[in-house]
């Protein structure tokens, strides 16, 4: 193997690439990407990238040249226009082609867009480029509408609160977050955003958004609301075309076996883009969009290329800042069947799902940094050894998770 | 010019974890080790300025709270992405059942 190419050049291809090297690759190795950076981290685009008053700029992954330093080729701009198996290359949209012995499909996610009447009116947010339009956009304006009450919608409502605008969130759902989080640490960070100013309106039918002088009109089950801006946070898809134009099993993402490699044996798929199996929760397949899965993924295919034999196994595992709290969660709510909740100190709270044999399956903690980080690691801990602590123990928050381990 | 100061009692911290301890404007973490010896070093996690006293300690190791970054806390090597810079230890003494570190 001497020509390894990776397409797409976010955590998780820019993570697979570093992995390649300092794991000893030393041939050819080639990371394509659409977008004019460096790989970046895109966590801070909700957050901090709109708050801070200084100007933002990306935050590259690993800091400095990193990529560079270890003789990665980057293609920087550019975008693949197909991947041709038989030959084993990929054409480039700008017509060249590359080689490979080995690919890795790194292509993401898109944001979904609002697909009715004046749709085009709301920003979506996932590139760098889309954080400072929104943050100038943001800070230009006195009402906000968001539209969507999952991790991106309510973190942008937490970012224009912060900044004093008249946030409005619409949700269509009749309760938010629901298909990642449990309802009571959802319900819990709802009555932060309503104690924060944020309006909240639940099972909101959205018809269309019109513009009205130097803003926006949304038309919606709950009547006529006025903005100066309309941000929409309703989701993300896998970007699967190139792989489906090759061939590829495609489903809910690109199809990947334990080993992250999809139908092609020379090609495997990572981060948000990849459909996989997870040892944890047979039976299951998963795709993740989540910072920690990009980066672990992205690590894991490289090392199977290298030889490593193992099974991608980390824990499901994501978090979510919105003012002074954090949300971390860990491996996967919905393989639950009964729930233990641990109140800690400030205010902050613990639940630990457990299946019907006792193996605790995922843990939620919704607090500050300070007083759920560790809870949530000796659970992602417990989660991984297929632990199946006492719920008394889960509950009495004097008992340390340590010794449960 | 460096002086000891006194940080905490050996008894405020458990074995094999963390607590904060902030002097001058500053913050730090200080560490029991598993086998009871007493470290310390910055407080703030070199990736996104978290808190370390949040985290994890197992073995020779602190693991942020906020992300995955892992550091060796007897030495301040940083143990792997996204952590790449390494933090800054300072020497501890023990003195009876207080714990000192200079700085």
């Amino acid at each position: 193997m001497n020509n390894i190419v990776i397409v797409g050049a976010g955590e998780a291809g820019g993570r697979a690439a570093i992995a390649l090297r300092e794991g000893g690759y030393a041939g050819r190795l080639t990371l394509i990407g659409e977008e004019n950076h460096a790989p970046y981290e895109r966590p801070p685009l909700s957050k901090a990238a709109i708050v801070e008053p200084d100007e933002p700029r990306p935050t590259t992954i690993s800091g400095g040249d990193r990529l560079g330093e270890l003789n990665i080729e980057r293609l920087a701009g550019v975008a693949v226009a197909a991947i041709e198996r038989a030959e084993r290359t990929v054409a480039l949209a700008d017509g060249r082609r590359l080689a490979y012995d080995a690919l890795i499909l790194a292509t993401g996610a898109r944001a979904r867009r609002l697909n009715l009447p004046g749709g085009e009116h709301a920003l979506a947010l996932r590139s760098f480029e889309d954080a400072q339009r929104l943050r100038a956009r943001i800070r230009a304006a006195e009402r906000v509408i968001v539209i969507g009450g999952g991790f991106i919608g309510l973190e942008l409502a937490a970012a224009a609160r912060t900044l004093r605008r008249e946030v409005t969130l619409l949700e269509a759902d009749t309760r938010l977050l629901r298909r990642s989080t449990p309802e009571v640490l959802a319900s819990a960070l709802e009555a932060r955003h309503v104690r924060e100013g944020v309006a909240i309106a639940k099972g909101v039918r959205i018809e269309r958004i019109a513009s009205r002088g130097r803003g926006f009109v949304v038309h919606s089950s709950v009547g006529e609301r006025e903005a100066d801006l309309v941000v929409a946070g309703i989701g993300a898809e896998p970007r699967t075309e190139l792989a489906a134009a090759a061939g590829l099993a495609v489903d809910n993402g690109i199809v990947v076996d334990s080993l992250l490699r999809t139908s092609d044996p020379h090609i495997q798929a990572v981060g948000d883009c990849a459909n996989f199996p997870h040892p944890l929760y047979p039976g299951r397949r998963m795709r993740l969009e989540a910072w920690r899965h990009a980066f672990d993924s992205g690590v894991h295919a490289a090392r199977t290329l290298l030889g490593a034999e193992g099974a991608y196994a980390a824990p499901p595992w994501f978090w979510s800042d919105q003012y002074d709290l954090t949300l971390q969660i860990v491996g996967l709510p919905e393989a639950g069947e009964t729930i233990v909740a641990r109140d800690l100190a400030g205010g902050a709270t613990m639940l630990f799902h457990l299946d019907g044999d006792g193996r605790l399956v995922a843990a939620g903690g919704l607090g500050t940094i300070e007083r759920i980080g560790k809870e949530v690691k000796l659970a992602e801990r417990l989660i991984g050894r297929g632990a199946r602590p006492a719920p008394s123990g889960l509950a009495d928050a004097s008992v340390n998770l340590k010794k449960l381990i | 010019m460096a002086q000891w100061i006194d940080a905490c009692a050996k008894d405020d911290i458990d074995a094999e974890d963390v607590m904060r301890f902030d002097h001058g404007g500053k913050t730090y973490a200080i560490y029991r080790s598993p086998d009871d010896e007493f470290f310390a070093t910055d407080g703030l996690c070199t990736h996104e300025k978290i808190h370390l006293a949040g985290g994890l300690v197992m073995d020779d190791i602190i693991e942020c709270p906020k992300h995955n970054g892992r550091f060796n806390y007897k030495t301040g090597a940083a143990k792997g992405a996204p952590v790449c810079v390494n933090l800054a230890t300072y020497p501890v003494r023990v003195q009876g059942e207080r714990v000192l570190i200079e700085i």
